[in-house]
């Protein structure tokens, strides 16, 4: 699915990741760990392609096709979703325009038929509802306004509904509460297929008792300098980020 | 014998000194330049009443003293007002056998606009075919006015057939004397629309120009009048989403609404005329005088705009609120981009008690263009418990570009609550970056955006034009992102 080698990305001419090698297969879910400021949030702009996030060493390979050759929508509509810290507020377009015109935009990208206004509505119904997402919610501007656990429900959302094959989760947990974490990760986890795979990076080892992962990456100084199974991030858990070279935040 | 061939040739006098020029009544243009005599050859013209031709020519000699405003945050070269012509018959476009002689680019923005193929046939002046009957359409329309009593046709029509309500309203609102565009409008008016809607009536269905499209061609110095009687309520809608383009650069119209005791107008215009080439050369100049009284207690007015053309842009849609409890409604996107400068607000002046006004003003800036807002809000000594709310939004897309705010505020009386918001923001590229990340194109992702910002004005327009317009909006801000 995934093929990342020696990528090396610089951030306003500032090197952040120096060297890194992963492969996510079909059906895996990966987590990546590490402190703050080790480059976890840079991984996920780059896969999305977010200009400013240059590459200047290395590949990145998704189902075979070089990501570095497609713009941000081409990348989407190829099947790569991006669950942000901060979801994005968009005043005066409501979740149910956003939602149509994304997945409408997407399937047109891929030659399919757009889907009309009725058969939109009924899918969109029936993808909400696990997530307590209620009409009332699609009908107000996309996360102006909305809380915390709202906005995180409505990316959650908008991964179901527009079922990528590789999804980036980046610090999904924060700023969540016990039950607005439960709700979200079984939201996630109903999405879990051997045809998807996952990466999930956060900082805390909480959100993995609910996401639990194929593989623990740990990375540190723009580096993965370890890798394990999911008791990695328990040990993780206990001693901290110290023993790789960073501070523990 | 001798008398009578005196009498003949004194008319041929008159009749010389009438004209001033040997240009026959039937050519199709005035002379170049602007004269007494090219007043009095328009309204021979139109074969008007005396006193309308005395209404023009005052109006022309008060023109002659006036000067151009300069107060707009507009600039362009010195207009030159002799060097053009004021009057030339509605010409009938090139008719065209099939859609493939039309401008490939024009189509393509009918097919981003959605515009049905009859219809793009229509504007694109291709002969339309027999299946759609375009006649009986308009038919049925005028037969459905005419059944309610309303009178909707060119102003040159209402002259002839209406000549009492014509006399009693035109210049009501918009006196000849008003600013030197309408006074040049009042001496030289050529096309436009005039409505009455008798007491009581609720008009039938929404008075759109585009039933006139087959009949006259946009003039350059419009007039409309529209008069709404007691009770009475109509809807009208202006202009189309459709790129217009004109030989003529000037245009000066004048816009006049009556709302009586408990009438409601609500006028919705579209505008999208030619905005200039990449350089900025060759645009539209638009200074457009539009004015609504409530005259009337409990009367309404609402304007909506949807700015998008012209290379310059003069508008001030206005209320004068004088009937107790009456209400005015300003609601106005206006976008700029390549060139295009607008300077465009609104004036609400409360003469009466209890009298209530809205502006919500969503300005969007593109490429190296100008865009303010100019407003004023105005309560009058006598005018109790007014009540204003203004919401001036700016949208700034690029670094190139720039908005304004220009909003007066004057009350003389103690009891007014005037609130005024207003918001500078511009697209982030975080915005922009979420929005693709879903799929969405930039462009797309734009228009999406802008739409979001508008949202409150386009849903005050009427249906048929609410999703052009919002077509409309991203077409207009092509190219300008990236």
């Amino acid at each position: 699915m995934l093929e990342i080698r020696n990528l090396h990305v610089t951030v306003d001419g500032k090197e952040i990741l120096k060297g890194i090698d992963l492969d996510v297969a079909a059906g895996e879910v990966h987590a990546i760990m590490g402190p703050n400021g080790s480059g976890k949030s840079t991984l996920s702009y780059v896969l999305a392609g977010r200009e400013g996030y240059e590459v200047t060493e290395g590949s990145i390979l998704f189902n075979g096709q070089d990501l570095r050759e497609m713009g941000v929508d081409e990348r989407a509509a190829a099947g790569i979703f991006l669950a942000f810290q901060y979801p994005l507020e968009i005043p005066g377009v409501t979740t149910m325009t956003f939602l149509k015109t994304a997945l409408n935009a997407q399937r047109k990208a891929r030659g399919e038929e757009e889907l009309d206004a009725v058969r939109f509505l009924k899918l969109v119904r029936e993808k909400a509802k696990p997530l307590n997402v209620n009409d009332e919610m699609l009908k107000r501007a996309l996360n102006v306004g909305y809380s915390g656990g709202e906005k995180k429900r409505a990316e959650v959302l908008q991964m179901s509904l527009l079922e990528p094959s590789l999804a980036v989760l980046d610090e999904t947990d924060s700023g969540l509460d016990i039950d607005a974490l439960k709700t979200v990760a079984e939201g996630v986890n109903a999405m879990r297929s051997p045809e998807r795979s996952m990466i999930v990076i956060t900082h805390y080892q909480r959100l993995l008792d609910y996401i639990v992962p194929d593989v623990v990456h740990v990375l540190s100084g723009g580096r993965i300098v370890k890798t394990g199974g999911k008791e990695l991030a328990l040990e993780l858990e206990k001693s901290g980020y110290a023993a790789y070279g960073a501070d523990a935040a | 014998m001798a008398a009578v061939r005196e009498t003949v040739e004194t008319v041929g006098e008159v009749e010389k000194y009438k004209y001033g020029f040997s240009t026959d009544i039937e050519s199709e243009k005035a002379p170049l330049g602007l004269t007494e005599d090219t007043v009095r050859f328009i309204s021979a013209k139109k074969n008007e009443p005396a006193w309308l031709l005395e209404w023009r020519l005052a109006a022309f000699r008060r023109w002659l003293t006036m000067t151009e405003p300069t107060w707009a945050k507009v600039t362009y070269p010195p207009i030159d007002f002799q060097d053009a012509y004021y009057y030339s018959a509605p010409k009938q476009q090139a008719k065209l056998d099939s859609l493939d002689q039309v401008d490939p680019k024009l189509l393509e923005t009918y097919e981003k606009l959605g515009i049905p193929l009859t219809e793009q046939k229509m504007l694109a002046g291709v002969a339309v075919d027999a299946v759609f009957d375009s006649v009986s359409v308009v038919t049925t329309f005028k037969e459905k006015l005419a059944e309610a009593g309303v009178i909707f046709c060119p102003m040159s029509e209402a002259v002839a057939k209406h000549p009492e309500l014509v006399k009693k309203y035109l210049g009501s609102v918009v006196p000849t004397s008003d600013n030197f565009y309408a006074t040049l409008n009042s001496a030289v008016f050529s096309e436009g629309s005039f409505v009455y809607i008798p007491e009581g009536v609720r008009c039938p269905m929404e008075l759109s120009t585009y039933f006139r499209i087959n009949e006259k061609q946009t003039g350059q110095f419009e007039r409309t009048l529209i008069i709404a009687e007691k009770g009475s309520c109509v809807s009208y809608l202006e202009g189309c989403t459709a790129p217009q383009r004109d030989e003529n650069q000037l245009h000066a119209a004048v816009v006049e609404l009556v709302a009586l005791d408990d009438a409601e107008i609500k006028y919705s215009t579209v505008q999208n005329w030619f905005p200039g080439d990449e350089e900025g050369k060759g645009g539209v100049y638009n200074f457009v005088t539009k004015r609504g009284d409530c005259r009337g207690a409990n009367s309404k007015i609402s304007w909506t705009q949807v700015e998008t053309g012209s290379a310059i842009t003069w508008k001030y849609p206005s209320c004068i609120l004088r009937g107790d409890n009456s209400r005015g409604e300003f609601y106005s996107i206006a976008i700029s981009n390549g060139h295009q400068q607008v300077d465009s607000g609104t004036k609400m002046i409360h003469l009466g008690r209890n009298t209530t006004s809205r502006i919500i003003s969503k300005g969007i800036s593109a490429g190296k263009s100008s865009n303010t807002y100019r407003g004023l809000v105005s309560v009058h000594r006598k005018a109790e418990n007014v009540r204003n709310f203004t919401q001036c939004d700016s949208l700034l897309i690029g670094s190139k570009c720039s908005a304004h705010t220009v909003p007066y505020v004057e009350t003389k009386n103690p009891t007014a609550v005037l609130e005024h918001e207003a918001t500078t923001s511009k697209i982030s590229d975080d915005q922009l970056f979420y929005c693709m990340q879903r799929g969405i194109g930039e462009e797309e992702a734009v228009a999406l955006i802008v739409n979001g910002f508008c949202r409150d004005v386009l849903q005050q327009l009427p249906m048929e034009f609410a999703v052009e317009a919002q077509k409309l909006v991203g077409i207009s801000l092509e190219g300008s992102v990236g």
